[in-house]
């Protein structure tokens, strides 16, 4: 006959998230238990380790841990854990290990997963401990590995040290020796605070000593112009990843137009997770194409890295970008070897994804040229093609596939002088259709990745100058930003279209992470952005008060739960060594994110509405 | 666990029984055919680990302490491992007694008279639970019930008996928690420690669970040899050393 298990289902009843379920379902849930004891000091449960139940401690208590070992939870009776391997496919995320001697119930996986999908409020309870765990471990997380997290700022630990550029280079020697510092800025007279110029200890030697200059000669001699800044307020991360890009080894910081430190490679590089940088250091060190594609594995190999080391899509992104333009800056050092130095001036593009420092492993090349207005293209364009060509060739080689679209320098219309491009750009605002920018608002996102990068900061400046007046512009780009919509629905084992047509997968890019970054472009150019990659144009929009209220918080978590789910199913193919593309199938989704999505598509649908509805009147 | 019982260190019998040798001689002699399918299901030897062995974490309730005069109420019984108490596989019988249902094991039961009433004999009850329980090694706490009960019910009912081997935690406590009792502790009457199963388990840092319920005492003295396997033995303790000698 059937037994009531009095005990444990009172037991189960006083706890969330239990207390949420129907009588009937509660007494199931005791019915279907099963026990364990276990010492104090048991590893209870391993990293990785296959789970098919539940763990609610009865009595005692238990500790979850990092992989790397530090502390992350301490749950007692009526705590629960396991639930985030269960709603991803059964592997445990957090080893366990009891630190009383320990009771547990266990509630079998199948049934949690049924309570899961078909009692909402037990969902929302499991969520709610979930979130509140999770912010807990992102908290550790954060004070673990800050330098994902912290902002420039943290790293300055005093003043910056400058002298006047009329100074001699013995008197900055002297300086940076009693100051004990590796770099000097250098002003011109009262501009104290807007530094000309910087010099290291590498510059007092590679331009001062080895040459056997004077030591009584300005110091403006040796020191290096056209500094690059970075805010304050920006990420460690990406100071790190702009001295990867720009080989300088020593930025200064800036709040509000003021130079408040200098950071160094060292402060950062220390905490960094190396893969990036070793590949990235590896690139400049091929002498071929063949060479290049030789890293490809190397890249992959980082990229997987990062994502098992839960660094967040922006992180990844802008690392996988990094690569991708260290790729394109050595191929254009290698095509000019071969032939020549350029006869004009010209400004190698990078446009979409790559300019946005949103890519992963899984893209194509697009890329253009802009030529200085000198350009003959009768006495140059050959060169141009020439070198066009190269690069295009290489980075096919190196896994960036020929762009479909032909949006690439080889093409002849990508490939013009600043003037013309100006006219491109004119043209597109001043006289738009749907139809005409169909294929151009890849273009609005842009970046210079070699020679003179100057050119791009016009372009933009342009960009950024026109775009928020032409309303008949902005109406015809969000026009655009609907033509690709996200799916109505998100099943267990299909994708429900609008038209009620089942699907086995779905398009994360086109369905998914495109439209977002579509949408925050339209609202990027009606504010005139300053910054391309979607998250931070998402923090301008708000910051210029674009959005009703909490929507641009819920947009910037929808771009990351996709970009995620996108990148991850990228990692597992690679891993599985399987053919990498962005479609995704739900059911090799766990139920967690399978439910997530369906909200982060919500947030997206209802996003495009009001886009729709604010741009319409154009 | 109803009634505090007598010392069980002092009924422990001193010869090794050969458990699967025995079930086969045991089989042979068996005239009751669900009683002879449950002895040919076989039973751990001596030597097996306690790890691998499948086990039945037993309850009787009862009208009192003497399988003569007394008869079983209820019947629950959780299959387990050393590695888990199965309450999915968990089954609960009420039975008529034969004998006489005072008050006052009513009121601690909490089994009334109609739904003894209700219940069936144990001869109707008897082939599902020899099924239940064949391979398993049963687990109870006090040894001086559930097997003798069962016995005196069988032979009352098919003129034959039924034998097999028994982990008992009380003993098993006792062993560890009541040797080496000093001369001092006993001239000073210094209280023993209680083996009683609630104490026991506390010492474990086991829950409370409210007794005189046969299925919870059953998950009760279950989890407890999870426990006492814990503290005191490992998994790889062959089984003899753990069950009655």
């Amino acid at each position: 006959m059937e037994a009531e298990h009095v005990e444990i289902l009172n037991f189960l009843r006083k706890y969330s998230p239990f207390n949420k379920l129907p009588e009937e379902d509660l007494q199931l849930a005791a019915q279907k238990t099963s026990v364990a004891y276990f010492k104090a000091n048991t590893q209870m449960l391993e990293f990785n380790q296959h789970i098919d139940s539940l763990y609610v401690v009865r009595s005692g208590s238990v500790e979850t841990y990092h992989r790397d070992g530090s502390l992350f939870n301490r749950l007692d009776e009526g705590g629960f854990f396991g639930e985030a391997g269960l709603l991803r496919k059964g592997h445990v995320r957090f080893p366990v290990k009891t630190i009383e001697d320990t009771l547990i119930y266990y509630i079998p996986g199948d049934l949690f997963n049924r309570f899961y999908d078909e009692c909402d409020s037990f969902a929302d309870a499991v969520e709610v401990e979930e979130k509140r765990r999770v912010s807990h471990a992102v908290k550790e997380h954060e004070s673990r590995n800050r330098t994902l997290t912290a902002r420039v700022e943290t790293l300055i630990t005093r003043e910056p040290v400058a002298i006047d550029k009329t100074a001699s280079i013995r008197e900055a020697a002297a300086l940076m020796t009693d100051e004990k510092v590796s770099s000097l800025l250098i002003y011109d007279g009262e501009k104290r605070h807007k530094p000309v110029g910087i010099i290291t200890d590498k510059d007092l030697r590679k331009r001062a000593l080895a040459v056997d200059r004077n030591a009584a000669d300005p110091v403006s001699d040796i020191m290096s112009e056209n500094l690059i800044f970075i805010q304050h307020n920006n990420r460690v991360f990406e100071a790190f990843l702009t001295m990867l890009r720009t080989n300088l080894h020593h930025l200064p910081v800036l709040r509000q137009s003021k130079v408040t430190g200098v950071i160094a490679l060292s402060d950062v590089a220390k905490h960094e997770s190396q893969s990036s940088l070793y590949v990235v250091s590896g690139i400049f060190k091929q002498t071929t194409i063949e060479e290049l594609s030789q890293l490809v594995p190397d890249v992959q190999k980082s990229f997987v890295r990062m994502v098992e080391e839960d660094a967040n899509s922006r992180i990844i992104g802008s690392a996988m970008a990094t690569i991708g333009r260290s790729f394109k800056q050595r191929l254009l050092e290698l095509a000019e070897e071969k032939y020549g130095p350029p006869p004009v001036p010209y400004c190698f593009l990078a446009l979409g994804s790559m300019a946005r420092d949103e890519q992963t492993i899984v893209t194509d090349q697009d890329n253009a040229m802009v030529l200085d207005d000198s350009f003959k293209p009768e006495l140059h364009d050959e060169y141009f093609l020439n070198i066009a060509q190269f690069v295009s060739d290489g980075l096919n080689a190196c896994g960036y596939t020929y762009c479909t679209g032909g949006i690439m320098a080889t093409n002849p219309n990508w490939r013009q002088p600043l003037s013309k491009w100006k006219q491109y750009f004119n043209d597109w605002i001043d006289n738009p259709s749907p139809e005409k920018l169909l294929h151009s608002s890849i273009f609005f996102d842009l970046d210079g990745v070699g020679g003179e990068t100057r050119f791009a900061k016009e372009l933009n400046q342009l960009i950024r100058k026109k775009a928020p007046q032409r309303k008949r512009f902005l109406g015809s780009m969000a026009r655009n930003a609907l033509n690709r919509t996200p799916p109505l629905g998100f099943f267990r084992d299909f994708v429900m279209e609008k038209d009620g047509k089942h699907r086995d997968s779905i398009n994360t890019k086109r369905r998914g992470t495109g439209p977002v970054a579509d949408l925050i472009r339209v609202h990027a150019l009606a504010i005139g952005a300053q910054r391309q990659n979607s998250f931070a144009r998402l923090e301008e929009i708000v910051d210029a008060n674009l959005l009703p209220k909490g929507r641009g918080p819920d947009l910037r978590d929808a771009l990351e739960l996709i970009s995620m789910v996108r990148i991850r199913h990228q990692a597992l193919a690679l891993e599985a060594g399987e053919a990498l593309d962005n479609n995704v199938a739900p059911e090799d989704l766990s139920d967690f994110e399978r439910k997530n999505l369906k909200d982060a598509f919500q947030i997206l649908s209802n996003a495009q509405k009001y886009l729709r509805y604010k741009y319409s009147g154009a | 666990m109803l009634y505090l019982p007598p010392d069980a260190e002092n009924k422990q019998q001193k010869t090794t029984i050969n458990w699967p040798k025995r079930f086969e001689e045991l089989s042979e002699a068996a005239k009751y055919p669900a009683l002879k399918q449950y002895y040919e299901a076989g039973i751990a030897s001596t030597d097996t680990p306690i790890n691998d062995v499948p086990m039945v974490a037993v309850d009787f309730e009862t009208t009192g302490m003497d399988p003569d005069r007394h008869s079983i109420i209820s019947i629950a019984i959780v299959p387990m491992t050393l590695a888990r108490v199965d309450m999915s596989q968990a089954q609960q019988w009420i039975v008529k007694p034969r004998r006489v249902l005072t008050d006052e094991s009513i009121t601690i039961h909490g089994i009334t008279h109609s739904a003894i009433e209700r219940a069936p004999d144990l001869s109707e009850i008897m082939d599902s639970l020899l099924e239940a329980v064949a391979g398993k090694v049963w687990v109870v706490h006090y040894n001086g019930i559930e097997r003798p009960f069962l016995q005196g019910a069988f032979e009352e009912r098919l003129k034959e008996s039924i034998h097999f081997p028994v982990i008992d935690t009380m003993e098993i406590e006792a062993r560890f928690h009541r040797k080496n009792r000093s001369l001092w502790d006993r001239i000073t009457r210094k209280k023993r420690v209680s083996i009683r199963l609630s104490d026991s388990r506390e010492r474990y840092n086991l829950p409370f669970y409210a007794p005189h319920d046969a299925m919870t005492d059953a998950l009760a003295c279950g989890e407890l040899l999870q426990a006492q396997v814990a503290h005191h033995f490992s998994a790889d303790t062959p089984i003899g050393e753990v069950w009655l000698p």
